[in-house]
């Protein structure tokens, strides 16, 4: 039973970690990610900036279709924008790297805006619908426009250099991508103490009586798809430097099937389930393959890896939806709530 | 208080909506006085939730003027209107369900607040110290006003429906407004919530100066707490004044009761089928 937790200040009240208990339990998870590069294999850090990469995304889209109640189907090919950006800057200019990612948020953010503006319009699934179409066009654009993007072929991105230093390894990446992610999510957490949050929850919940209350739909509406579109393209630049190459293929509407089920999975509208969805989705093809490798003929079994992940992510998305639409965050709750009450059961 | 004012802070001015062939409002004009609390009455259909919604910038009339202390606010957006100091309730209860009470109240003053997205991302500085300016004031003018620091950080669906109301006047209040429009505040209460919320609407006059127009079907709260009282009919005001003289006023009887007369229903029904 958890007791004694008074504040005495408004700010104390409104902290995002608002007891003793929850700032030790910060501190440990910081210590564990900055331990972590140290002691982990090459195979975990790989998998590690993999997450980052993804949490950032996923918690971009959580702000626009979790918060703000618009579904987007574009959130991969947003991403291939910011990974383009990242390319093309690093090889034509060779800019430094934080400005290149800046970039590549800001020109992501412009794509979002454009895509955005049917939002006041239409909703729902038609919504989703044009950022599907959305998607296929920067596809055909990424294939197409061969001087700048390199057409199928795709371009190369020479390894990030800070300070004359090539990140060229997953354990120095991991020092670039997860102070990124970890910044990107205080953002978004802060952002929902503010009045731009609140009236983006506002516009998910009842539209209408929003604006009776004061908030212009349109502009909050591209507001949310701005920052959404920002978080992604920042998102894909740390995907470039990651994987070192960017093709038309890297990222199809697939991957924002991925982001999309990664945010029902884990609880939209929830920072926490953002994170929790999108470490838990990216791990379960590695879970997969692990499981796979175990059975006698292995190599066989490998064929219909694909097909079975796609199966698994279909059924993980409904079976979520039916049994736990607030996803892995309102389980992570209901835990931290049996402990806070122990040895009481209500 | 009957008859116009010499510097209405509400003015609506020959407002006619059509939806169709349905004319929802004919013509309709009265005036709200500073300080007066204005209560709309009439049978249902009559057009009381159409005229809210044309004030507060829903709909927008096909003819007619609605000034705002004295300025043209007829073609306004609404979330322009509600910085200009219009709130507003509604009748079936608009909260944002995925918000808590603290949250839902804090948002009523969104266009009053500053602070940018960076700053919002940031949560330092100018964002930090409006939040808490607004938390201050929020809890100690609204929440200890209302008497609803029991359930602040519950979220608003767990709320019972009185409660709820409670709340939406709250979130009204919190947009700092000059004149507040209430759209059935008492619907389906009890007497005992009734005689609250009508406490409430008391207080939120006298304390804040705040002029009040509000929709109601609970003629015994009307008649106790109005200032003046307007009538609508079938989109038309049918009569307005004081309590007591609308009360009185026979056209309002037969818009209410009929008039007992069956040859009149049978030639009013005859006219209204020609009409057709």
């Amino acid at each position: 039973m958890r007791i004694g937790s008074a504040r005495e200040t408004y700010s104390q009240d409104e902290a995002l970690f608002d007891s003793h208990t929850k700032r030790v339990w910060l501190c440990v998870l910081g210590t564990g990610l900055v331990l972590f590069p140290f002691f982990a294999g090459q195979y975990w850090l790989y998998l590690a900036c993999l997450v980052a990469i993804n949490v950032a995304s996923a918690t971009g889209l959580n702000i626009l279709t979790g918060y703000t109640g618009q579904v987007s189907l574009g959130q991969a090919a947003f991403m291939g924008v910011g990974a383009y950006a990242v390319a093309v800057l690093e090889k034509q200019l060779g800019t430094p790297v934080l400005l290149n990612l800046l970039c590549a948020g800001g020109a992501a953010m412009l794509v979002g805006l454009v895509v955005g503006i049917p939002s006041l319009r239409v909703k729902g699934l038609y919504l989703a619908i044009a950022t599907i179409a959305a998607s296929f066009i920067l596809h055909f654009i990424f294939a197409n426009w061969t001087r700048v993007t390199g057409g199928t072929a795709g371009l190369t991105v020479p390894p990030a250099t800070i300070f004359g230093l090539a990140l060229d390894t997953e354990f120095r990446l991991y020092w670039l991508i997860m102070p990124f992610t970890v910044l990107m999510l205080a953002g978004a957490a802060n952002l929902f103490r503010t009045r731009i949050g609140r009236a983006f929850i506002a516009i998910r919940d009842r539209d209408i009586s929003a604006e009776v209350l004061g908030i212009p739909l349109l502009r909050y509406k591209l507001l949310s798809f701005g920052l959404s579109s920002f978080y992604a393209g920042v998102a894909g630049g740390l995907w470039a430097y990651f994987f070192r190459s960017v093709t038309p293929e890297s990222f199809p509407l697939l991957m924002s099937i991925f982001f999309l089920a990664a945010i029902i999975v884990g609880g939209m509208g929830s920072i926490l389930g953002g994170i929790l969805g999108a470490v838990f989705m990216t791990l379960v093809p590695e879970v997969l393959k692990l499981m796979v490798g175990w059975l006698p003929n292995a190599s066989e079994a490998m064929v219909f890896l694909a097909p079975v992940r796609t199966i698994v992510f279909g059924a993980l998305i409904v079976g979520f939806l039916i049994f736990e639409p607030h996803g892995l965050a309102e389980i992570w709750r209901r835990i931290r709530r049996f402990f806070h009450l122990w040895p009481f059961r209500s | 208080m009957p008859g116009p004012t010499a510097n209405p802070i509400l003015e609506i001015d020959g407002v006619t909506l059509a939806f169709g062939g349905v004319t929802a409002l004919n013509g309709v004009s009265f005036e709200v006085a500073p300080g007066t609390i204005t209560s709309v009455i009439g049978p249902n259909g009559a057009g009381k939730t159409s005229l809210f919604n044309t004030i507060s910038g829903f709909y927008h009339p096909g003819a007619g003027h609605i000034r705002f202390r004295g300025d043209e606010i007829t073609r306004l957006a609404a979330p322009l209107r509600a910085k200009l100091g219009l709130a507003r309730t509604f009748q079936n209860i608009a909260l944002f369900r995925g918000m808590t009470v603290l949250d839902n109240i804090k948002l009523g003053r969104h266009c009053h607040l500053h602070s940018g997205v960076l700053d919002a991302l940031l949560y330092y500085g100018r964002a930090r110290r409006e939040e808490m300016r607004l938390r201050a004031d929020i809890e100690e003018r609204i929440i200890d006003f209302l008497e609803i620091d029991h359930i602040r950080n519950a979220p608003v669906a767990a709320l019972s429906y009185g409660l709820q109301k409670r709340v939406e006047m709250a979130r009204a209040l919190a947009m700092q407004p000059q004149v507040l429009m209430l759209d059935e505040p008492v619907a389906g209460m009890n007497r005992e919530e009734t005689e609250d919320m009508a406490r409430f609407i008391l207080d939120v006059r006298e304390e804040w100066g705040v002029t009040i127009l509000m929709v109601e079907h609970d003629m015994g709260m009307v008649m106790d707490i109005s200032d003046h009282v307007v009538v609508l009919n079938f989109g038309e005001v049918i009569a307005e004044g004081a309590p007591a003289d609308v009360q009185a006023d026979p056209e309002v009887i037969r818009a209410y009761l009929g008039s007992g007369n069956v040859a009149e229903l049978r030639h009013r029904l005859r006219q209204a089928r020609e009409a057709a």
